[in-house]
């Protein structure tokens, strides 16, 4: 292993390579930060480019860094305007937007770069020492297994919900994985609920629906009142971007669990970042003392930082089944994969013994492209920050032109934007009436996954039985029902212990 | 009867529908083979059909109590008049004339007119600023996404080719 990692050294530390991982991560940043272009679609625009340099590891070290670019720029657009334009960065808008309306958009930019960071570089570390050990883990997990992580990340809406929301977070994700059956499935050739409109043939678009849950009622809410934009983005506010030594203490353990976590889950194939990053604010929230619980969704800089550092994790995480096994964990890698072999390498078992240099320089390039990441945005911090002190009057229309882009470069397609616009107005009526919109995006991104898992179980074991003969499938579906449960427990233990102290007991 | 248990409605009438179709009409050109497998197209949708309709329902009847009114910062349906509506309104108009005119009018001259029109109802009236901005940001996301990124954006109108 040492000499791999040596080889990888000096492999990765060549001056191309070095400026290859500074292309790759700045590029990745500023294409990321436009909502409606995730790392999937800027590492398939990329691929052409890379293919040309022609070295293998050259072109993988600068994918793998517009990969990080990408994830991290993600984040930006979902903090500032509340615009993710990736599923895995959804759940960094529950607690990033708001400290942006608090006028801690620079705290907030600054707390995403060092979770990213950490959970980036303790995922490679997690990835150097036990990749090949937990190939063999993740070979374990079945279609059955599948179901009910997804179960589990469907059940991670109750840690959205506040107390006397539960209904409204559940019939929110129902109305998701709803709308998720909406057009052809992978599984049955048949259009479903499609109406006969041709263009819901392919189902609704993710972009579309998560500018529509989100972007676009922010913005009507600050064209409805301009007050709204007023208290946030002052100059002097955007010079606070150092994390108090308090911030520091509460946030190192959640960027420590979140990180484990998230590479664990990415390490599965299917699951990746967007899992994780859900689970990941579920989790932390789920075991935060009560007052930091009230803090989650209104700014807590502990529910910004564990989906960042469970995402980064999460994306070092999926290369372990791409690089061991050649099975790609999500999307991304699929196309990482495509790249591999048109540069003729193989990912696979034998990777590690054939051509180390190529699995140690993406390795050691993932340490690499982390500390430059962080290199290269905490100085831009304050300047990215500043797009809050442009005018509204300039502001809004320019967050509503970066919604109609995102959703229009997806689908190419104008339907999309009338269906962004309808849902817009929908999702902006549900808000006012204080209807969780998040799991609803969340029943939707999982529905799709969750219906394939599901039908394939049913499919092997010709109905139920699954969850009776598959002994990790039942514990990870009482890992969901308690977590369903535990907050309701919380509430309910709360609400007898004030009633034990009214009675003077 | 307050706004909450009127989308629960609505969504319940939805709930219905879909549950309709799915138990009712789906199935009904299944392929003989299709039949013998233990799940078919309609299975999940039923499911959640069901699910959904418990609790739209949940809801509809009260069985959850929504804990305080509206939250500080956030807008008050009740006093819609209060805000900006028909501003709202303009801005929804004029994005729905975007998707409309954005492959007639071609890329620049839609995007100015939408960045240009859309300041000008928020009370933008400095337009020696506005209309340089709109233009070179237009023509930058241009660039960006037809040039260097290679997805296809017409940029002038269709006459002009």
């Amino acid at each position: 292993m040492l000499d791999g990692i040596l080889t990888g050294l000096s492999t990765a530390f060549s001056v191309t390579n070095i400026l290859m991982v500074i292309g790759g991560c700045l590029i990745g940043t500023f294409i990321g930060m436009l909502p409606g272009l995730g790392p999937m679609s800027i590492i398939a625009i990329m691929i052409p480019v890379a293919i040309s340099i022609g070295d293998p590891s050259t072109a993988l070290i600068l994918l793998a860094g517009v990969y990080y670019g990408a994830v991290f720029g993600g984040s930006t657009s979902s903090i500032l305007i509340n615009a993710p334009g990736v599923a895995s960065t959804v759940a960094t808008s529950f607690d990033g937007y708001p400290m942006t309306r608090a006028g801690k958009a620079g705290k907030a930019l600054t707390v995403a770069a060092i979770a990213s960071f950490c959970g980036g570089t303790i995922g490679a570390i997690l990835l150097m020492i036990f990749a090949p050990a937990l190939a063999s883990v993740a070979l374990l997990f079945h279609s059955a297994e599948y179901f009910a992580l997804m179960v589990v990340g469907l059940s991670a809406i109750a840690a959205f919900a506040g107390s006397g929301q539960v209904g409204k977070a559940l019939l929110m994700t129902l109305l998701g994985l709803i709308m998720a059956t909406v057009g052809e499935g992978a599984l049955f050739n048949a259009p479903r609920f499609t109406m006969g409109i041709s263009d819901l043939q392919s189902g609704f678009g993710f972009i579309t629906l998560a500018m529509a849950m989100f972007a676009l009622p922010e913005a009507l809410y600050l064209i409805l009142d301009p007050n709204r934009s007023k208290t946030e983005g002052a100059s002097g506010e955007i010079k606070d971007l150092r994390i108090t030594k308090n911030e520091a203490k509460r946030i190192a353990p959640v960027i420590g669990r979140q990180s484990i976590q998230g590479f664990l889950i990415g390490v599965l194939p299917g699951a990746g970042a967007t899992i994780a990053s859900f689970l990941g604010y579920a989790v932390e929230r789920n075991i935060a003392s009560k007052e930091e619980q009230a803090e989650f969704g209104k700014g807590s800089v502990k529910g910004l930082a564990a989906p960042e550092a469970a995402n980064n994790a999460a994306c070092t995480g999926s290369f372990v089944p791409l690089l061991t096994l050649g099975i790609p964990g999500s999307g991304t890698t699929a196309i990482l994969l495509g790249a591999l072999i048109a540069l003729n390498v193989s990912p696979g078992p034998r990777l590690m013994v054939d051509q180390p240099e190529i699995f140690w320089a993406v390795i050691i390039s993932m340490y690499l492209g982390n500390v430059i990441l962080l290199i290269l945005n905490l100085p831009l911090i304050p300047y990215i920050a500043k797009i809050l002190t442009v005018p509204r009057t300039f502001l809004i229309p320019f967050i509503l032109f970066f919604t109609l882009m995102g959703a229009y470069i997806g689908q190419n397609n104008s339907t999309e934007l009338l269906i962004l616009v309808g849902f817009g107005i929908c999702a902006t009526i549900l808000r006012f009436a204080d209807y969780p919109l998040a799991p609803l995006l969340i029943g939707f991104i999982l529905g799709s996954m969750l219906e394939d898992n599901f039908t394939r179980s049913m499919d092997l074991y010709g109905g139920l039985d699954f969850i009776l003969q598959r002994p990790m499938t039942m514990g990870l579906l009482v890992i969901a029902a308690s977590l369903v449960v535990l907050p309701s427990y919380r509430a309910r233990r709360a609400r007898l212990r004030q009633q034990g102290v009214a009675d003077g007991d | 009867m307050a706004l909450d248990r009127w989308i629960a409605l609505i969504i319940l009438m939805i709930c219905l529908t879909y549950g309709y179709t799915a138990f009712f009409t789906m199935d009904a050109n299944l392929a003989p083979f299709m039949q013998r497998r233990p799940i078919w197209p309609s299975t999940f949708p039923k499911v959640l059909a069901v699910l959904s309709i418990i609790a739209a329902l949940s809801i509809l009847l009260g069985f959850e109590k929504s804990i305080g009114g509206p939250k500080e910062g956030d807008i008050n349906y009740r006093r819609l008049q209060d805000y900006k509506i028909g501003q709202a309104a303009i801005i929804l108009g004029l994005m729905i004339a975007y998707a409309l005119f954005l492959r007639p009018a071609g890329f620049l001259v839609s995007t100015v007119s939408f960045l240009v029109i859309g300041a000008f109802i928020l009370g933008e009236r400095r337009f020696f600023i506005l209309v340089p901005v709109a233009v070179v940001a237009a023509g930058g996301i241009w660039y960006l996404v037809q040039e260097v990124l290679g997805i296809f954006l017409r940029p002038w109108p269709f006459f002009l080719g």
